[in-house]
């Protein structure tokens, strides 16, 4: 089988999910070429033909122009699979190449078994297997699902792609995230609010039980979103990523965006009433319980320890 | 301004699920039904720029679906679409999304809308290809997964959401289609009155056989629940109990209560 990978580039940097796209491609035992926009200067660890757009020219969001770029190189290439990371690039990118392909896009695959990859559905609950009708097909992988390429090594046999289409969007330049606050990175117990809360006053109960147990409190997207606690305290793809001695999870259904930033804790704790919410997936231990019963409970009898 | 949210009625996701008999989708039955989350952003988005254009918009909200969807259809005209746009379909569990994007291309082509809002993605199938999709099909500049929005004379202004809490603010010009990440803003709450107000609102509905012109590309083969790899403890009881066990649990394992 012979795959394309569409690695990705973002400020001047050749992006880590590069070599998940490597790792997933040696899993499946398929040959491989990459697609890039981005720079000489930062060339990707690889041993094979890269095909490469210079991002100078070419802006780093761009899609009809990436689309193009991309679309004269499987023209060349002909790959069976054209595999994208399940990421902000990729799932912008990949569904304009998979119509002007009229490929089969599956999202989000974490694993391919017998060959048939596999998507989850509602929050991870269920799994399904998906069945392509196309023979060529577009992929875009689970962050994190498929690991590192094994010690990266080689260079690159470098091509270079240019094409004249025009843009259909501006890009205007990046925000960078809210610094300051709290370093959740350094705390050791982390004790975090999850929408099961139910309320921005229990955010009280919350910060009670981390200082009980002499740690932060932190919380999930959707806590962040409604304005319960500030951004510098979401864990998660799109926040921080911790790995404390101990995490609790209060209220968090265990939504991949949010174990990304947490499942490498050393020790967690889950206080949820659904039995089957996907935190227990990575609990050492889930309470199923009312986290507005337990949590104060819990806390009182950690203060007279 | 015509503008067009396109919405999906999906089940609560603390539901508990169910494989239904053929093994290649949940069990319909027994499920509370909602908005899709990223729909209610859309929903939101949309009505805050019909409010800013004022009298001269138009706010369509369409939604593929069985009879029930036309429940969660009535939320979007309480939070204030003009008219919903129910393409009737049993079935739409099992399209893939270019069949779905393809039925929303194939009503939006000749009605001129000017700007689409749609959710970055579902809660149940998760793809992120719907709304991208149906701009393509159009030919319409998109912008997914926004968590910023303005318009001004002819130009929408956006950030997208990149990873680690990066964002990158793009702008392009209108007709244009946008897709809502969770956050984008707050979602109201329909007020009584606007409830009362949306049942006298137009509801169509439109048969599946006039827009779907194409056939899927792909088909889920199984569903099934993934295998608990975590050997974690599961223990249930009084709160107090729970209290006692963990405690004696955090001793025995971690070193946090030394
Ligand atoms: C591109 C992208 C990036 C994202 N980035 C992040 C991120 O960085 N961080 C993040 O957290 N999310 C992120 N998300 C959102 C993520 O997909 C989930 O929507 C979110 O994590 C859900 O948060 P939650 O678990 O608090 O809420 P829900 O999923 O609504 O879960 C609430 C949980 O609380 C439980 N519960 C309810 N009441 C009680 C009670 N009384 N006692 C105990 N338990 C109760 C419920 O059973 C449920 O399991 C991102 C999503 C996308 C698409």
């Amino acid at each position: 089988m012979k795959t394309l990978l569409v690695a990705e580039y973002r400020d001047g940097k050749l992006l880590g999910s590069t070599y998940e796209l490597v790792a997933f491609a040696q899993k499946i035992g398929a040959e491989s070429s990459m697609f890039l926009v981005g720079s000489e200067t930062v060339l990707p660890q690889y041993d094979g033909t890269l095909y490469l757009a210079d991002s100078s020219k070419y802006g780093e969001f761009n899609p009809a122009v990436h689309k193009q770029l991309l679309l004269d190189v499987i023209a060349r290439e002909q790959p069976e699979m054209v595999v994208f990371s399940h990421s902000s690039y990729g799932w912008d990118l990949a569904p304009r190449i998979s119509l002007a392909l009229n490929a089969a896009h599956i999202s989000e695959v974490v694993e391919f078994v017998d060959g048939v990859p596999v998507a989850p559905v509602c929050n991870a609950k269920l799994r399904r297997e998906v069945k392509a009708n196309t023979v060529q097909t577009v992929v875009s992988l689970q962050a994190g699902a498929f690991g590192l390429s094994s010690d990266p090594v080689g260079s690159p046999r470098v091509e270079r792609v240019e094409t004249d289409t025009a843009p259909q969007i501006e890009f205007e330049g990046y925000e960078e995230a809210e610094a300051g606050g709290v370093d959740l990175s350094k705390a050791e117990v982390i004790v975090s609010a999850g929408r099961g809360i139910g309320k921005p006053e229990n955010i009280a109960m919350i910060e009670a039980l981390a200082k009980s147990l002499g740690g932060e409190y932190a919380a999930s997207r959707p806590v962040v979103d409604s304005e319960w606690a500030e951004h510098n305290r979401q864990v998660g793809t799109t926040g921080q990523t911790v790995s404390p001695k101990l995490y609790v999870a209060c209220g968090i259904s265990g939504a991949i965006q949010h174990l990304a930033g947490m499942k490498k804790s050393e020790f967690v704790v889950a206080i949820n009433t659904d039995k089957d919410a996907p935190i227990g997936e990575v609990a050492d231990v889930l309470l199923v319980a009312d986290l507005k019963q337990l949590v104060p409970v819990l806390t009182e009898k950690l203060q007279i320890l | 301004m015509k503008i067009l949210v396109c919405i999906k009625q999906v089940p609560d996701m603390e539901s508990k699920f169910k494989v239904n008999a053929d093994g290649r989708w949940y069990d319909a039955a027994d499920l509370a039904w909602r908005m899709n989350e990223y729909d209610e952003y859309a929903v939101e988005q949309a009505v805050q720029l019909k409010e800013q254009v004022g009298a001269d918009s138009d706010l369509t909200v369409l939604c593929i679906g069985p009879e029930r969807v036309k429940e969660t259809m009535k939320k979007a005209l309480a939070m204030g679409a003009d008219r919903g746009v129910n393409v009737a379909d049993d079935n739409s569990h099992q399209k893939d999304p270019f069949e779905i994007a393809s039925i929303i291309a194939e009503f939006a082509k000749e009605q001129g809308f000017d700007l689409i809002f749609t959710g970055m993605q579902s809660q149940d199938r998760g793809s992120a290809q719907v709304g991208v999709l149906v701009a393509e099909l159009l030919g319409l500049p998109s912008i997914s997964t926004i968590v910023d929005f303005s318009y001004a004379d002819g130009r929408i202004s956006a950030k997208r959401e990149l990873e680690g809490g990066v964002k990158a603010r793009v702008s392009c010009a209108t007709p244009a289609l946008v897709t809502c990440q969770l956050g984008l803003n707050t979602p109201r709450y329909p007020t009584l009155p606007n409830i009362m107000k949306a049942k006298k609102k137009e509801l169509l509905s439109v048969e599946l056989a006039e827009l779907l012109k194409v056939e899927g590309k792909q088909e889920t083969s199984k569903i099934y629940f993934p295998e608990k790899k975590g050997g974690g403890l599961v223990l249930e009881g009084d709160a107090s109990d729970l209290a006692d066990q963990l405690i004696q649990i955090l001793k025995e394992k971690t070193a946090v209560l030394a």
